[in-house]
């Protein structure tokens, strides 16, 4: 599943970071940034240039929500789990968006165009229970409002009312 | 603009851009931060169109702001120098306020905020009760000003407290100041900042770092956004004054990834202060010098905790290591390095300006000035506030917050987030301040604040809490590591309805363990939420074990939904809902739900208008 990629796209990013202290971290956000994920073949190269051996860089990529070892989907739904979004029935929101896609937290649904998140607050708590799906924002939602919403981005998926 | 080399300078160009403004000129100020979710775009755009449309162009400001705070009625939008405020705006909206208010000068009475209960509009920013009962000292300029514009900034005397401290103070006044004002750390902990700055100053070695700790991730926590958001400069500011404090000359800025609009503008704020000569090399034409970096976080909560942020600055994994020695003594590579958050730099420019005296004439003998709070859950007024020390949770919740919707009753605040504790209605006169939240069994936190009502089950929020720890603890140590992993395990257990008394005492016993044996504050107050909901709810939980109920409604594996036949209409919106096909019924006759089907989603509870689906 994981396509072949051009390495030397992140060439000019280990340039501007050569001999750079406590470069690991902004490297890595600027490498996925081209690939929407890291793909091995380039944590490799990135090992190689700044000397890094590959363990510490799978620590670091494991240890930061941020970081993906997989490609991620077209779109990537964030539904908050913050405490305000919890009290007002975040939960029930992923529910509803779990059986929608078909996938659990963190993954990607096989046809690549979603990719299913939690996060523990996108600071709109005016809004909660709220969801970003890209850069919209969602709120207010109740479970079915939430499913309404992913399927405005996936006009194929066919609508189960009775 | 050219690089001021003096204070005179500065204070030039203060008066020039003061010359240039015209008081009376119009200016319609737009939250375009968090409004931004609900399409303060589409307003800001409407506010173009329909002020060229009529001819007001270059006799308007329009005016993209921070946060004004009142995030529940957005997007907001208020009117200089009218004072006007207007709340829940849409596009359609604008051409009747650049009609009447830009042209005319009288307020669009049905855009105004309606007093409740007397339903009568209220026509000033300033009468508002959410605004009238805060006292704005970090939050001055949010809202206020364009916070892309270092101009505004130093129009509302920005700038101004650096170079009073370049021209009159040394480093150890400066130090002395920030002590006799009394300011305690922002960030949740309450240390002393010009303490906090002494041991920095007095620590060996000609190399110190200065860091700020922007990586706010309480959840339900979104002050340090605000400011980052409308008012980067003062951050700014204050780093500077701390850094001629403590002797550093070089900076970071430790900021989530996930807010990006304050990323954007921090960025744009270092670049601006630089080229007019107020960062970088030999400042305001002094020997002093500051370089700031900006660095993007990579998610993980346990690098607000400031040695695991330091780890992360230094490029590995964000892990807390044991102090002594403390990063004032040996931080970034191994240098004195001084940490305090966003918020508490962002005190530190009034101080110095207005003075020690002034600061420390507000708040309470031992928690001075005040204190931004996120308000969210379930209360009226959602958003951004800021009270002076002291306040009693009551006047934050009732005054400020407007009291509950729906008429429900309030059962508990959660200050602290997932460190803090949950406050019972029977201390809503708590004064807010360090030690007497401490006392409660909670801490002041950064400031998060969420509300909860009769139908929030205490039992399911410790849980909530202990997995939002328990996921983010890093590992490192086991107490931490396995010990919130136990107490969750309990804590599912009851909530299922599985639990025995004793769980009750073994959580008792794993929780100060966890408190006294944990590495870092991560640990160390992560059984807060257990240990408050115990002691002001402890039925709650006896309900959930000895009678397999669920008070509140909200434990699965405790409640079933029912269809009341009186009152459903047989609308049928719920049995079109329902993902499991377990609702049937006729149209237009009552419906039934077949248990063996539910799985309690709660979907026909949120679609039915009529109250028609009962939790029991």
């Amino acid at each position: 599943m994981t396509p072949s990629i051009d390495v030397s796209r992140i060439d000019p990013i280990l340039q501007k970071y050569t001999n750079q202290a406590g470069a690991l971290i902004p490297v890595l956000q600027e490498v996925q940034a081209v690939y929407g994920y890291l793909p091995e073949d380039a944590l490799k190269r990135v090992g190689q240039t700044l000397h890094v051996p590959m363990s510490r860089i799978y620590g670091v990529v494991t240890f930061y929500a941020q970081f993906y070892l997989t490609p991620r989907g077209q779109h990537t739904i964030k539904c908050c789990q913050g405490t305000a979004c919890h009290v007002r029935g975040g939960k029930g929101v992923l529910e509803a968006l779990e059986r929608e896609l078909k996938v659990a937290p963190g993954q990607t649904t096989d046809d690549l165009k979603f990719s299913l998140e939690t996060v523990a607050c996108v600071g709109t708590c005016f809004l909660a229970p709220v969801m970003m799906i890209g850069e919209d924002y969602y709120g207010k939602l109740t479970p079915n409002t939430a499913v309404k919403a992913v399927r405005k981005y996936s006009p194929k998926a066919k609508s189960e009312e009775a | 603009m050219e690089r001021l080399s003096s204070i005179d300078e500065l204070k030039g160009l203060q008066q020039e851009i003061l010359g240039a403004t015209d008081p009376n000129r119009p200016r319609v100020r737009i939250c375009m931060t968090g409004c931004r979710a609900f399409g303060a775009v589409e307003v800001r755009d409407a506010f173009r169109k329909s002020v060229s449309e009529k001819g007001l162009t270059g006799k308007v400001d329009i005016v993209e702001t921070g946060c004004h705070g009142f995030c529940a009625r957005a997007p907001v939008v208020a009117i200089d120098p009218h004072g006007f405020f207007y709340q829940q705006l849409s596009a359609r909206d604008v051409p009747r306020i650049v009609e009447e208010t830009l042209i005319n000068g009288k307020p669009v009475e049905d855009l105004l905020y309606k007093d409740s209960p007397t339903a009568q509009p209220v026509s000033h920013e300033k009468e508002v009760p959410f605004y009238r009962e805060q006292m704005k000292i970090v939050l001055r300029n949010c809202g206020q000003i364009d916070p892309t514009s270092i101009e505004e900034y130093i129009a509302r005397d920005g700038y101004v407290a650096i170079a009073k401290v370049l021209s009159s103070m040394s480093p150890d006044a400066v130090i002395e100041e920030v002590v006799r004002s009394g300011l305690r750390g922002r960030g949740g902990a309450g240390f002393s900042t010009g303490t906090k700055w002494k041991f920095a100053r007095n620590a060996k070695g000609t190399t110190k770092y200065l860091i700020c700790n922007a990586d706010e991730g309480d959840p339900g926590a979104f002050m340090d956004r605000a400011v980052l958001e409308g008012d980067p400069h003062t951050v700014l500011e204050g780093m500077l004054i701390a850094a001629y404090a403590i002797g550093a000359r070089e900076g970071y800025i430790y900021v989530r990834a996930e807010y990006p609009i304050a990323v954007t503008h921090v960025k744009k704020a270092v670049a601006d202060a630089t080229a007019l000569g107020l960062l970088g090399e030999k400042i305001l034409g002094t020997d002093f010098s500051l370089n700031i970096k900006i660095k993007e976080g990579a998610g993980a909560f346990v690098c607000g905790e400031e040695t695991a942020l330091i780890a992360s600055i230094e490029g590995r994994r964000g892990m807390p290591r044991p102090r002594p020695p403390f990063p004032a003594v040996s931080g970034l590579w191994g240098k004195p390095t001084n940490i305090n958050n966003v918020e508490t730099f962002a005190n530190v420019p009034p101080i110095i300006h207005r003075g020690a005296d002034w600061y420390a004439s507000l708040g309470t003998e031992k928690s001075k000035g005040t204190k931004i709070f996120a308000l969210a859950g379930k209360i009226n007024n959602t958003g951004l506030v800021e009270v002076p020390m002291g306040i009693t949770l009551e006047r934050i919740i009732f005054d400020v917050g407007g009291g509950i919707p729906g008429g429900k009753k309030f059962k508990a605040a959660q200050t602290g987030g997932p460190s803090g504790g949950c406050i019972p209605a029977s201390l809503l006169n708590l004064p807010i301040d360090y030690d007497s939240l401490t006392a409660a069994g909670a801490i002041m936190g950064s400031g998060g604040l969420i509300i909860m009502d009769e139908n929030t089950c205490m039992v399911d929020l410790a849980k909530f809490f202990l997995s939002f720890t328990r996921e983010e603890s890093c590992g490192k140590c086991v107490p931490c590591r396995m010990g919130t992993k136990r107490m969750l395990e309990i804590l599912q257990r009851i909530t299922e309805g599985k639990g025995v008394l004793e769980d009750l005492d073994a959580l008792k016993e794993l929780a100060p363990m966890i408190k006294d044996a944990s590495l870092c504050g991560l640990g160390q107050t992560a059984p807060n939420p257990v240990l408050t909901t115990l002691n002001y709810f402890y039925d709650e939980y006896r309900a959930h074990i000895e009678e397999k109920r669920c008070p509140a409604g909200v434990c699965k594996a405790l409640i079933r939904y029912e269809i009341d036949p009186k009152t459903c209409t047989g609308c049928s919106l719920c049995r079109k809902a329902c993902p499991q096909a377990a609702i049937t019924g006729k149209a237009k006759e009552p419906h039934a739900l077949n248990q063996s089907l539910c799985i309690k989603c709660g979907i026909c509870y949120s679609e039915c208008k009529f109250d028609a689906i009962q939790i029991h």
